[in-house]
């Protein structure tokens, strides 16, 4: 006889969990109590719930298992919305586990009482509210399985404090049954054999892969039908890393703050293949416009994204490194010569892109320099707005996982709490954070759990007193009418590094630029590198909205109407 | 266009709330929702009249697909199906309109079901078109109030 709180953390070890994030409180109370008896699992106190969960989110991006999270009921389970929402709008697979009132209590406003299934059910791939110790078994296997098959996703189970408390017999789950959840693996071979015809017909054709590359392990598959053909490939934010960014046959990130050559390729192209994404707005510009001479072929795990944003000609179900193996057996050499010819002019007409508009030192030029010697093994995570996106464009990351951002949600907040948990998942690689001021205090919390679980961070601030993205939009859309975007006083960086046992280091002037940079990347332990960086910079080129992918503003004189 | 959806779905607590949710936050429009079990008690049927061109009627059924309770989506629009609904409707009623309504009544095939001293409770059951005619034969009555359920379908033959 057990209780079901340890029946919880036996059900866990069996899913080969070796480590859970969270925070705890009163009615997970047992739950942590029962974990504290666990050889297996390591526990990670951190220092707000969103960090957590963001957390078990970067441990789950490199690693490729599932994070698992754990809060009390109220606002434990709250403060996890964040870190629910992130994950779920880039399909990473966790479970949050969330103490509940008890039994009697429920529905009465109990003291930190908040219907955590209900608030969560627009964000979670599933969830379940645990009423009897009996389900544990079954639904900690569920929601394993549910988490990291098909489209990965969040789960959360919310489990009642009596039921924690419950001790019963200790009964293995083996087998689960979920009639109504059958995820698709192979290729529907008709449309297999429509694809292969179409990429052997295509003179013009482009790759486009997503996040879903990168959660599917199919980088290798990927290159394969690639180099076959040599078919250019472009990617998405999620995508990154799916292909070695200095491939030859890559062309970078497109979309509304993609690169020039990418878009532009895009929107000439005579087939778009896209692989595991889903045509974010952010991706297509105005889908009206978006690769207009293009048949589109869509492969992708979820069916409920074909067609959702883009008219499709062939969708195409599946497991994408299932589906690409269909495919590769069945594709023949091709060159596409011509077709390279013009994407060779586009990558000559757009080869300096990326120029600093200001005199003062840039984020483009600190993350231009950071390219320069970023180790090969390098983990990069980043927070959200302009370094994010110049992050995205400028650094040839070369292996999926290895590039760690909050794509779908833009969630500031999240570089610093994925990179420790990115940095736990592989202790043995260097995990970088690059940070904008705004995101940085955001995310600050996080410090003091990478403080005290010695993780070797580093972290670069790009400082430029701005919410600069933000600054940005106000430039595009608001005639440079700005409005909470300056930070008329910030902490001094320096002895926050301190107050977190972290090596500062401060870059002020160019010339100090790449020694500091090399001295912060070889550094073996916690350290944080200040840049103070202009903010008259901004994303340029960009495309508006309302615009088609190749109508970006900003891509130097000569191209302005 | 409108559209009858049969979905299948696990007969747990809290499936009927996700697929509505679902419907509310997607911004797709529910006309009438009818939910009960079926013959194996394990499972529910969900009735649903969903407005909307092609393309949404495609995104319902697959967002309805990805819901993990979700057993079965049928789109049975265009099948051959025996459709109800069931209308209660108090219609006032002195002595001198009662014969009429209770020959109203009788040409409809529905039934009287409570009669009270100024009015008469009517109930109906068939499709839409034939609710619908009861309700406007009806109206010049004086209808005090009125409860419909939505629609339940069955597909017509074996399947
Ligand atoms: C939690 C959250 N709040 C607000 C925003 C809106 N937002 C997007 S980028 C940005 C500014 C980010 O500033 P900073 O981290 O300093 O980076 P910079 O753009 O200056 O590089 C803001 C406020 C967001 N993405 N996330």
């Amino acid at each position: 006889m057990l209780p079901g709180a340890e029946i919880l953390i036996k059900c866990l070890e069996k899913e080969d969990v070796e480590v859970i994030f969270g925070y705890p409180g009163g009615a997970a109370l047992e739950i942590f109590d029962a974990l504290r008896k666990s050889t297996q699992i390591r526990q990670i106190l951190n220092r707000h719930e969103q960090g957590a969960a963001h957390a078990a989110n970067g441990y789950a991006r490199a690693s490729g298992k599932v994070g698992v999270c754990l809060a009390t009921s109220g606002p434990g389970a709250t403060n996890l919305v964040t870190g629910i929402a992130t994950a779920y709008m880039d399909s990473i697979p966790i479970v949050f586990i969330t103490g509940q009132v008890s039994t009697s209590m429920v529905g009465t406003d109990a003291f930190q009482e908040v219907d955590i299934t209900g608030i969560s059910d627009p964000i979670t791939k599933h969830n379940y509210l645990v009423k009897d110790a009996r389900q544990i078994p079954r639904v900690v296997k569920e929601a394993f399985y549910i988490a990291k098959s098909g489209r990965p996703g969040p789960v959360l189970i919310d489990i009642l404090k009596d039921v924690c408390a419950d001790t019963i017999e200790w009964e293995e789950c083996t087998n689960i049954e979920l009639r109504g959840y059958k995820p698709k693996v192979t290729g529907h071979l008709g449309q297999i054999k429509q694809v292969s015809e179409l990429i052997q017909e295509a003179r013009r054709p482009i790759i486009c892969a997503g996040g879903g590359v990168v959660s599917a392990g199919a980088s290798a598959e990927l290159l394969q039908l690639a180099e076959a053909q040599r078919i250019p490939v472009c990617n998405t934010l999620m995508g990154i890393g799916s292909i070695p960014q200095n491939h030859p046959l890559a062309l970078g990130m497109l979309g509304t703050y993609g690169l020039a050559v990418p878009n532009m390729a895009v929107q000439q192209c005579d087939l778009f293949i896209a692989l595991g994404m889903r045509f974010d707005d952010r991706v297509t510009g105005n889908t009206d416009k978006f690769a207009p001479g293009a048949r589109i072929v869509h492969i992708d795990i979820d069916a409920a994204e074909i067609g959702k944003n883009v008219r499709v000609d062939v969708p195409l179900v599946g497991d994408l490194k299932v589906v690409l193996n269909q495919l590769n057996t069945r594709i023949q050499k091709k060159k596409n010569i011509q077709w390279w010819q013009e994407i060779d002019a586009l990558k000559e007409k757009y080869l300096h892109e990326i120029i600093p508009a200001a005199a003062e030192l840039s984020a483009v030029e600190v993350l231009t320099g950071l390219n320069g010697v970023l180790p090969t093994n390098a983990i990069v995570t980043t927070d959200v707005g302009q370094h994010q996106i110049w992050a995205a464009q400028l650094l040839e990351m070369k292996t999926p996982r290895s590039f760690i951002s909050s794509g779908g949600l833009g969630t500031m907040g999240y570089g610093i709490p994925a990179a420790l948990g990115a940095q736990i998942a592989r202790s043995e690689h260097p995990v970088i954070v690059i940070t904008g001021d705004g995101s940085f205090q955001m995310g600050l919390p996080e410090l003091g759990t990478a403080l005290e679980q010695e993780l070797p961070l580093k972290v670069l601030l790009l400082n430029n007193q701005t919410l600069g993205m933000v600054k940005q939009l106000q430039d595009n859309y608001c005639e440079s009418r700005y409005t909470a975007v300056h930070f008329k006083k910030n902490p001094d960086f320096q002895s926050i590094a301190r107050a977190y046992g972290a090596l500062g280091l401060k870059v002020t002037k160019r010339e100090e630029l790449l020694e500091k940079v090399k001295q912060f990347v070889q550094y073996p332990g916690f350290v944080i590198l200040e840049v103070i960086v202009s903010n008259k910079d901004n994303v340029y080129p960009v495309v508006l909205t309302g615009g088609g992918l190749h109508e970006m503003t900003g891509l130097g004189k000569d191209e302005d109407e | 266009m409108r559209h009858t959806l049969a979905v299948l779905v696990e007969n747990s607590p809290g499936v009927l709330s996700h697929v509505a949710g679902l419907f509310a936050r997607r911004g797709y429009n529910i006309e009438s929702l009818v939910v009960g079990e079926t013959e194996d008690q394990t499972v529910s049927r969900i009735t649903l009249v969903v407005e909307g061109d092609e393309k949404v009627i495609e995104q319902v059924g697959k967002q309805l697909n990805k819901q993990v309770e979700v057993i079965k989506v049928n789109d049975i629009t265009n099948e051959e199906m025996v459709e109800r609904q069931l209308l209660l409707l108090k219609v006032g009623a002195d002595p001198s309109t009662r014969q009429d309504i209770m020959q109203l009544v009788e040409i409809f095939r529905c039934r009287i079901v409570d009669i009270g001293r100024r009015s008469l409770i009517v109930e109906a059951t068939g499709d839409e078109e034939k609710i619908q005619a009861i309700v406007k034969s009806l109206q010049p009555y004086g209808i005090q109030e009125l409860v419909r359920t939505g629609k339940v379908a069955m597909v017509r033959g074996q399947k």
